[in-house]
């Protein structure tokens, strides 16, 4: 663990870290109202932070347990964090190359595949940068969160309202400036546009999670019709 | 909610997870389905930001969160450093939020 945050602080440049640095901050504060909310709901603490630990999703998490606050049940807040969660398949498959190799570095760094760790990870472009990349974020922000959810679940409601402080703004602000620079080819770049758009407009008629995965049909912009061979 | 549950939904995530990182290890994928597996991480994730940008489930997420996010937008594209983009999209849907913009 040591090295490996060594060898990330070698390849990263400081500018680098202090990004993932702010995300931890900014996730930490939502990791503790997850904390706080669940216990006011009514759960005993050691479930969000088993939930935390084990699943390690923002999105899911909270969707799990707002299903079962709002009465629910347990299996409707499994599913919509499932379905949430389906996304990590393929983000799986784009950092894979990142996470090293050997199983170990595979079983334990797959744990730490999220969107922001994907987002810093897309953003680099050299094989080495983008594993440290990739384990710098992945690794703090599982301690940043974590910890954060203890100390939420504990304390209680020292963080009411994350969107008071307009948190629920710099998530996707956070993904908005890791992918921009990244959309510099063409195809990519008009695959996103309207994914995005696709993404949006399902978005009332599906359940949350399945409008970003539909976006994926826009991949077809990205693949260019082969040449025809000469008859 | 009890500790299956819980199982179920770990065990169902690192599932999502592992798969890529387990099989890429085995094969060697061609050059075209590697780049397109990168244009994919990154569709996913401008989805994402859109999604989470505008919508609140299945309706729209009010004024102050989309504004916020458009004056990351627009930062962005101006090159500004990623801490600035970060807190001035909160900060701006906060104040939104301070002046009773929904």
């Amino acid at each position: 663990m040591r090295s490996l945050w060594r060898t990330a602080v070698d390849l990263l440049d400081t500018r680098t870290l202090r990004d993932i640095g702010l995300v931890c901050v900014a996730d930490a504060l939502v990791g503790a109202s997850f904390g706080a909310i669940a216990v006011s709901g009514g759960l005993p603490p050691w479930l969000p932070v088993v939930l935390s630990v084990a699943v390690f999703a923002g999105g899911a998490q909270f969707a799990a347990v707002g299903a079962v606050l709002a009465g629910g049940g347990a299996a409707a807040g499994v599913l919509a964090g499932l379905v949430l969660n389906a996304r990590l398949l393929p983000f799986g498959f784009a950092v894979a190359d990142a996470l090293g190799s050997g199983p170990w570095r595979r079983l334990v760094g797959a744990h730490l595949v999220t969107d922001e760790s994907v987002a810093f990870t897309v953003r680099q472009r050299d094989p080495h940068r983008r594993r440290a990349a990739f384990w710098a974020c992945g690794a703090s922000l599982f301690v940043c969160w974590n910890l954060a959810v203890v100390a939420g679940a504990l304390l209680g409601g020292l963080v009411h309202d994350t969107d008071a402080f307009g948190l629920d703004a710099a998530f996707p602000a956070v993904l908005l400036a890791l992918v921009v620079p990244t959309l510099r080819h063409g195809d990519a770049r008009s695959a996103a546009v309207l994914g995005a758009v696709v993404a949006v407009v399902a978005s009332p008629w599906l359940p949350p999670g399945v409008p970003v995965l539909v976006a994926l049909g826009a991949l077809v912009l990205t693949l260019r019709p082969r040449e025809k061979a000469p008859a | 909610m009890s500790v299956g549950a819980v199982l179920v939904l770990a065990v169902g995530t690192y599932g999502f997870r592992v798969v890529g990182p387990l099989l890429r290890g085995r094969l060697r994928l061609p050059d075209r389905l590697d780049r397109l597996l990168g244009d994919a991480a990154v569709v996913l994730l401008v989805a994402l930001v859109a999604t989470s940008a505008l919508t609140d489930g299945p309706h729209l997420a009010g004024v102050a969160r989309p504004a916020g996010v458009l004056v990351a937008l627009a930062l962005v594209l101006r090159r500004a450093p990623f801490p600035v983009v970060v807190v001035a999209a909160a900060a701006s849907t906060a104040l939104l939020r301070l002046l009773g913009v929904p």
